[in-house]
């Protein structure tokens, strides 16, 4: 980790944290506002189109927007409101002013239609992409980096998640910021993830959680568990556990978070995506780029994306870095991965060997090098209704 | 197969001798497939060898020994659920002869295709 502590060149915020991108981000306040959205952002790499569908006002979307509105990867924010949405319009641009960013709210209803709200939308954006950003020295143990998997088989759990562990274990041991997700997918590792918590009553509250996680999904009538899953040799819902479970490492785990919750100190935390109290709206995440909107939301500059059937994606903000873990796979779609990591699986190289990869590459993505998703133009972006609660002092570390 | 398995470097062409199972730990009831098998006998990575009785694909399971109806299957060391019927050593594991302990898993045709 010594070698990997060198400086890259950062995006410095006024509250202190520093971006890897400098992104404007167009913000839709309901779908009837998307493509006004799209189509000031279209042919524009930089600019991303983020958003909320709904009508009927959410707390959660809001905190969402907030906190991915005031990234440290996002520049500026321009605002698309349709004009009667339940959206606080008003509250998310004056955070947004308050964070130092530049931002404008764009009413179609007041501005006159579709074409005059894009072009007033591209004039703005020009006018701010005009300016030269400020830039700062970045250390890499300044990020804090997010990890998921998606489309896992049976070869996740034996080389791309425990790669992202030992990942996890060197970065955080140097005094890193990590988080790992999806406490639906921790279902049968609880006493073990217990058994690494800093405190007596994290522990507990990590059990908790994941009991919350398999009763909401037993509510749902269904885990998270995807057909391919399956046809990739995954025949359980615990065995699909214990291997996303290895990409938390071995290190002490020192908090809980929730969606949009800012992580306050650096360590390893769990985020739990999943909503408290009987559940409203249906499944905690529809898929995994909602799942990566939240890991963004509490913060994470970059993504560490396990697949091993094979997924695409890519995320808006932050950039994802795609490990695949089954090498026929990453034989048939290469051009979509970052890194080789079912070598490990052919006897071409090591679970270590592969880790000093990945955090070589941080290093490089950090620095400004597009990953194969951004390269590709992949954007995504899934936010939806949900209820969801910060976590309280038996969840977080004293101050460190 | 690679030192994280505490085996030798395997090639990648089909060879009698190579490790094709992978023991992820000591005690498990079963292991993965580092590649596309045929039936017969096949390396683990523990260097024992096991009779495969039926083809089984990259990242599926294959038991070691026999596991009786209603046992719990263990996997690097964790349960990944219990057998719904006997398994005898070399079959392959799955949604046929497993279940969850939790929730039940939803596959197409039983997750082949």
């Amino acid at each position: 980790m010594t070698a990997r502590s060198e400086v890259v060149r950062g995006y410095p915020r006024s509250d202190g944290r520093v971006g890897i991108r400098d992104v404007v981000v167009v913000v839709y306040l309901v779908e009837c506002a998307r493509l006004v959205a799209d189509s000031i952002a279209v042919g524009r790499e930089d600019v991303h189109v983020i958003g909320f569908g709904g009508c009927y006002p959410s707390a959660y979307a809001q905190r969402m927007l907030e906190q991915l509105c005031t990234h440290p990867n996002v520049g500026a924010v321009a605002l698309v409101s349709l004009g009667c949405e339940g959206f606080d319009r008003d509250h998310l641009a004056e955070v947004v002013t308050a964070s130092g960013r530049p931002v404008t709210t764009l009413v179609i209803q007041q501005v006159g239609g579709t074409r005059a709200t894009v072009a007033a939308g591209r004039t703005w954006i020009d006018g701010v992409r005009g300016r030269t950003p400020r830039t700062a020295p970045l250390r890499l143990t300044d990020l804090v980096i997010g990890t998921i998997c998606g489309g896992s088989d049976g070869t996740s759990g034996i080389t791309a998640n425990p790669v992202v562990g030992r990942v996890f274990d060197n970065f955080v041991a140097a005094g890193g910021t990590a988080v790992f997700e999806e406490t639906g997918e921790l279902i049968g590792c609880e006493q073990h993830m217990a058994a690494r918590a800093v405190t007596p009553d994290l522990g507990a509250e990590i059990v908790t959680r994941v009991e919350k996680a398999a009763s909401y999904y037993t509510a749902m009538g269904h885990g998270s568990f995807a057909p391919g899953n399956a046809e990739g040799g995954l025949t359980t819902l615990e065995e699909k556990s214990l291997g996303a479970y290895t990409k938390s490492g071995s290190g002490p785990i020192h908090g809980i978070v929730t969606p949009g919750q800012l992580i306050p100190s650096p360590g390893l935390y769990l985020l739990d995506v999943v909503p408290e109290g009987s559940p409203r709206w249906g499944f905690p995440n529809i898929n995994d780029n909602a799942e990566i909107a939240e890991l963004i939301a509490c913060g994470a500059h970059v993504v560490l994306f396990t697949t091993g059937r094979g997924s695409v994606v890519g995320s808006a903000i932050s950039p994802v870095v795609k490990i695949c873990a089954n090498p026929e796979t990453y034989r048939r779609m290469s051009e979509d991965m970052d890194v080789d990591a079912g070598r490990i699986l052919e006897g071409r190289d090591s679970i270590e060997g592969v880790a000093a990869e990945v955090l070589d590459l941080l290093s490089e993505v950090a620095g400004g090098a597009l990953t194969a998703s951004e390269g590709l133009g992949h954007q995504e972006f899934v936010l939806t209704y949900k209820s969801s609660e910060p976590t309280g002092p038996s969840c977080l570390p004293t101050i460190r | 197969m690679s030192p994280a398995f505490g085996g030798s470097p395997a090639p990648v062409s089909p060879d009698p001798l190579a490790v094709q199972l992978i023991l992820l730990a000591k005690g498990d009831d079963v292991v993965v497939a580092a590649r596309d098998l045929p039936a017969g006998p096949h390396r683990t990575s523990a260097g024992e060898i096991t009779v495969v009785r039926e083809p089984v694909r990259l990242g599926h399971k294959v038991a070691v020994h026999d596991i009786a109806k209603g046992g719990h299957v263990v996997r690097a060391g964790m349960s990944i659920g219990s057998a719904t019927t006997a398994i005898l050593a070399g079959d392959w594991v799955h949604t046929h002869n497993l279940a969850s302990d939790y929730i039940a898993t939803f596959a197409h045709r039983g997750g082949e295709r």
